[in-house]
C-alpha cells in the first residue's frame, strides 16, 4: 500500500497503464542527473554534457542487455512504445505492402495500419486470434500474400494478460523473408525476450510499464542482423552529429533521435532496468513468478467469494499480471470509480485502447475492469480489493 | 614528436562507447573536446597515448564501433 500526497492510502493495480511506484533506484537516477549531469548528451565536449552521454549509454547498454543485443547502438530512444511502433511501422512500409496484424492489436499499432490503409499505401489483413488473444497460426498461413512484406504482432495483450508465441510467429516470418515488428510494450521487463532467438526484426518497448523508468521513456530495438538502412525515419533534425550536412546521418542511434533525449527519464529507466536485472529477486523469473502468484491469488478469492464474478481469461493462461473481469449488474467503469474513490484501490476500466481486442473478447462495447499488478503489490492488497468488491457487488444502488 | 593522439568520431554516442570499451580493457584515455585545429562533427573525442594507438583502433575494430580517424596531437596539446 502507498500513500498518496493528500495521506491517504492506496492501493494501485494500474501498472499495465504505467508502473506505481517506482523502485527507489529510479527516483535517485533522475534527481542524479537532473543534479550533477544535466548537460545535453551528444551536443557538446564538456564535461556536463559527457556525463548526460554517459548516463544515456549506459541505459542504452542496458536495454542492449535486456533484449540480448550485443550492439548498443541499436537502441533507439523515443518517447515512448507507440512513437517507436510508428516509427517501425511507417517507416519499414513501402507503397503496396501487405501487411499482417492480429486481432489482439492496441491501437497504438491499428491506428497507424489502419491510416495507412486508408491513404492507400498498403493492404492491411487482421488475423483472428481465440478468445484468450491467441493468434490461429493456420489463419496466418492462409493470410499470407506474394506482396506480403511486414508483419505486426502485440507480444503481450494489455487487456487479456496472454502472450503470443512470438518464437513460433519468428520463424514464420524469418521462412518467408516477412519483416517482424513487436510491439513489447506489456511483455518488456516480464517475459525474457530475444531478438535474435525470437526472430524480431523491430522491437518496441515502454520504459515506464515493466521496466519501471518513468513515463516519456521508450524504444525501438533493431536487431543486428537486420539492414538499417531499410527503416527510414519519422523525424528529422539536430542529432549533434553530421552537423555540416544538410541530411540525416546514416548511422544508428543518431539517424533516428533527432532532437534532445529525454535524458533525466533516460537515467530513470536504465536503473529500473539494472533493478529489475540485478537487485529484484529472480530477476525477470522472480517477476513473473510474483506476478502469477498474484494473479492466481486474485482469481481464486474473486470466484470463490464473489457471486457475479467473470474473468476473461483463465489464471494459467495469465503470464503479464493483468486479469480483466467484470462483476454481473455493475459496468466497469462504476465498479472503478468506486473502487477508486470509496476504497483508494486504482485500475482501469473500459477498452483500454484495445477495442479490437475486447472486440476478440467478446467485452466489446463496455469493456472490462483491468487490475495491471506490479513488482510491489501483495496478496494482502488483493485480499482487501477482493472485500471490496464483494462490498460493491452486495450494494443495492 | 607527438606524445599524444586523438580519436575522433563522426557521433559523440561512439565516442562515449568507445571510452566505456577503453577502460574495461585498461587503456588510459582521457575525453577532450575536439582540439580546434582538427574538424569533427562530434564536440568530444579521445586523447591516447601515442604509443597505444595500435591496439585502441584495433579494439575499435574489433567491438564494430565506427570511428572517423586518428590524429597526431602536437606537443604543446
Amino acid at each position: 500500500m502507498n500513500e498518496s500526497a493528500g495521506g491517504r492510502l492506496i492501493i494501485y493495480f494500474d501498472n499495465a497503464a504505467t508502473s506505481f511506484p517506482k523502485p527507489p533506484g529510479v527516483i535517485d537516477a533522475v534527481v542524479h542527473f537532473m543534479t550533477s549531469a544535466g548537460g545535453n548528451p551528444g551536443r557538446s565536449g564538456h564535461p556536463l554534457s559527457v556525463a548526460a552521454g554517459e548516463i544515456v549509454f549506459a541505459a542504452r547498454k542496458a536495454v542492449a542487455r535486456l533484449f540480448g543485443v550485443a550492439n548498443p547502438m541499436h537502441v533507439i530512444f523515443t518517447a515512448n512504445a507507440t512513437t517507436a511502433l510508428n516509427l517501425a511501422i511507417q517507416g519499414i512500409t513501402r507503397q503496396g505492402d501487405h501487411v499482417i496484424t492480429t486481432s489482439m492489436e492496441h491501437n497504438s499499432v491499428i491506428r497507424p495500419l489502419v491510416e495507412m490503409e486508408r491513404q492507400g499505401r498498403i493492404i492491411l489483413s487482421i488475423v483472428p486470434c481465440s478468445p484468450e488473444g491467441i493468434i490461429d497460426m493456420r489463419a496466418l498461413e492462409k493470410t499470407v500474400m506474394a506482396e506480403t512484406r511486414v508483419m505486426v504482432v502485440n507480444h503481450a495483450s494489455n487487456v487479456a494478460g496472454t502472450v503470443q508465441p512470438l518464437v513460433e510467429i519468428g520463424a514464420f516470418c524469418r521462412k518467408r523473408g516477412i519483416i517482424l515488428i513487436a510491439d513489447c510494450a506489456q511483455s518488456a521487463g516480464i517475459i525474457d525476450i530475444s531478438v535474435e532467438e525470437e526472430c524480431v526484426d523491430l522491437l518496441a518497448f515502454s520504459g515506464h510499464k515493466g521496466l519501471y523508468g518513468p513515463t516519456g521513456t521508450g524504444g525501438l530495438v533493431i536487431a543486428e542482423n537486420f539492414d538499417a538502412s531499410r527503416l527510414s525515419p519519422l523525424i528529422f533534425g539536430g542529432t549533434g552529429s553530421f552537423s555540416d550536412k544538410p541530411v540525416q546521418p546514416p548511422f544508428l542511434p543518431d539517424r533516428f533521435e533527432s532532437g534532445t533525449l529525454n535524458a533525466a527519464g533516460i537515467s530513470g529507466l536504465g536503473a529500473g532496468i539494472s533493478y529489475l536485472l540485478d537487485a529484484y529477486p529472480g530477476g525477470l523469473k522472480g517477476v513473473r513468478v510474483h506476478k502469477e502468484r498474484l494473479v492466481n491469488c486474485f482469481h481464486e478469492k474473486a470466484a470463490r467469494d464473489l457471486k457475479g464474478y467473470i474473468a476473461c481469461v483463465p489464471a494459467p493462461q495469465v503470464k503479464t499480471g493483468v486479469v480483466s473481469f467484470n462483476l454481473r449488474m455493475r459496468s466497469p467503469s462504476e465498479v472503478a470509480r468506486i473502487l477508486a474513490g470509496e476504497y483508494g484501490i486504482m485500475s482501469r476500466a473500459g477498452l483500454h485502447c484495445a477495442p479490437l481486442a475486447h472486440r476478440t473478447m467478446s467485452t466489446f462495447p463496455h469493456g472490462t475492469v483491468r487490475f495491471g499488478f506490479g513488482i510491489f503489490n501483495t496478496e494482502e492488497e488483493i485480499g482487501i480489493a477482493v472485500s471490496a468488491l464483494k462490498a460493491i457487488e452486495e450494494r443495492n444502488d | 614528436m607527438a606524445r599524444h593522439a586523438v580519436i575522433l568520431f563522426f557521433s559523440t554516442n561512439y565516442a562515449i562507447w568507445a571510452s566505456d570499451e577503453l577502460k574495461r580493457a585498461g587503456i588510459p584515455f582521457k575525453m577532450i573536446p575536439v582540439p580546434r585545429h582538427l574538424s569533427s562533427d562530434c564536440g568530444a573525442c579521445l586523447r591516447v597515448e601515442k604509443a597505444d594507438t595500435g591496439r585502441v583502433e584495433a579494439l575499435l575494430k574489433a567491438q564494430s564501433i565506427d570511428y572517423d580517424r586518428c590524429e597526431d596531437l602536437p606537443a604543446s596539446q
